[in-house]
C-alpha cells in the first residue's frame, strides 16, 4: 500500500496494516527526538506499537531544526 | 513587577541564572552556534520544528544536550491557531518540554504577530498544560490579555524579527512591565548590545535574540557583548538610576573662595 510521508509517497511492503512504529523503522527513522503526526493528529509516542496505518494514510515526521 | 537584582529568572516551574535566551536560528553551522552559545551564558534557547531530513539528523539536539542547554521549541512559521497548537503538541512529543514559544504571525513581510490567534492559541496550549511564552506585540493591552490567560511568560517584540531596528516603542514596553505579573521577555529585533541594555534598563525580566548574534560578522564576539549587556542593563535597572535633571549638577565641590 501507499501512504504519504513528509509530503512524500511512500510504498509500505507486505501485507495488512502496519503499526506505526514499524513504519518508522522501516523508513530508518531515529527513534528519539522526533514527534509524528498522522492525518493532522498527534500520536503520542506511548501509542507507536498501536496505532494501525492505512492505506493513504498522511504521515509527517517532524524533528528539531535551528530557527528562532 | 519588583524582583531582587540577584534573583533568577523563573518561568514557570524552570529557574535560569542567565538572563538572555538565545535563538539558534541563523548561525551558518554548529560549530559556530556552539561558539555562539557558549559565549552567551544562556541556558535556554530555541529551535524549530521541520520534517525529518531521512538523510540524516541535524545533530542540533546532541549539541544541546552536550552543552546542556534547555530547548525551547518555537511555532515559527504557523499562521493559524490550529496550527500553532499541533505544532506545539509535536514539539512536546520530540522534546519531551511543556515550554512552548508560541509564534502565530500574520504576514511573511512584517511576521507581525496575529493577536486574534495568538490569544486564541495560547488560551489552548494553557489549558492543555503547556508553559506558553507567546511572541506578541508591544500592545499593553494584549500582554494583559495574554497573562490572563495563563501564560507564563509574556514577550512583545522590540520591532520586526530580524530587523535589528531595536526598540521601536520604549514607553510600550515600559507599560507592559509595569502591569506584568509574569516576566516580560524582549523578543526580536534587538540589533546590537547597547539596546539589549536598553530592555533590560525598561524593566524586562531577560532578552531573547537570535540574528543579532548569529549572523554578525563575529557571533561570539556579539555573543559575549549581549551577555554583558543584559547584565550591564539588569544591573543598572536595580542599581536606582539618577533622576534627569534639566540643568548641570556638579560633582566637585565647590571651588574654594578667592583671596580676601
Amino acid at each position: 500500500m501507499q501512504i504519504v510521508l513528509n509530503g512524500e509517497s511512500h510504498e509500505i511492503e507486505g501485507d495488512g496494516e502496519p503499526v506505526l512504529a514499524r513504519v518508522l523503522a522501516d523508513a530508518g527513522l531515529p527513534a528519539r527526538g522526533i514527534a509524528v503526526a498522522v492525518d493532522g493528529e498527534v500520536v503520542p509516542r506511548a501509542s507507536w506499537n498501536e496505532h494501525r496505518i492505512t492505506d493513504g494514510a498522511r504521515v509527517e515526521v517532524l524533528t528539531a531544526v535551528q530557527g528562532g | 513587577m519588583t524582583e531582587q537584582a540577584d534573583a533568577p529568572l523563573i518561568i514557570g516551574d524552570e529557574k535560569f541564572d542567565s538572563r538572555l535566551i538565545m535563538g539558534t536560528g541563523g548561525a551558518a553551522n554548529l560549530e559556530i552556534l556552539e561558539r555562539a552559545l557558549v559565549a552567551s551564558g544562556t541556558e535556554l534557547t530555541t529551535v524549530a520544528l521541520r520534517r525529518v531530513d531521512v538523510t540524516g539528523g541535524t545533530g542540533l539536539l546532541d549539541l544541546l544536550r552536550r552543552l546542556g542547554i534547555r530547548v525551547l521549541p518555537n511555532t515559527a512559521g504557523c499562521r493559524t491557531a490550529a496550527e500553532a497548537v499541533l505544532t506545539a503538541r509535536l514539539a512536546r512529543e520530540a522534546l519531551e518540554t511543556d515550554l512552548v514559544k508560541l509564534e502565530v504571525v500574520a504576514d511573511e513581510r512584517t511576521l507581525l504577530p496575529d493577536p486574534v490567534e495568538l490569544l486564541d492559541a495560547a488560551e489552548q496550549l494553557v489549558d492543555d498544560g503547556f508553559t506558553v511564552l507567546p511572541y506578541t506585540n508591544d500592545d499593553p493591552v494584549l500582554a494583559r490579555k495574554l497573562e490572563q490567560t495563563g501564560c507564563a511568560a509574556v514577550m512583545p517584540l522590540g520591532s520586526p524579527i530580524g530587523t535589528g531596528l531595536g526598540i521601536r516603542n520604549p514607553h510600550n514596553i515600559e507599560m507592559i512591565v509595569a502591569e506584568a505579573g509574569v516576566p516580560v521577555v524582549l523578543d526580536a529585533g534587538i540589533g546590537t548590545a547597547s539596546e539589549a541594555a536598553l530592555a533590560m534598563e525598561l524593566g524586562c525580566a531577560a532578552v531573547l535574540l537570535a540574528t543579532a548574534v548569529t549572523r554578525a560578522a563575529d557571533p561570539e564576539r556579539m555573543a559575549t557583548a549581549m551577555r554583558r549587556g543584559v547584565e550591564a542593563g539588569w544591573a543598572a535597572r536595580h542599581a536606582g538610576r539618577i533622576p534627569r535633571r534639566y540643568w548641570a549638577h556638579a560633582s566637585s565641590p565647590d571651588p574654594d573662595p578667592g583671596p580676601a
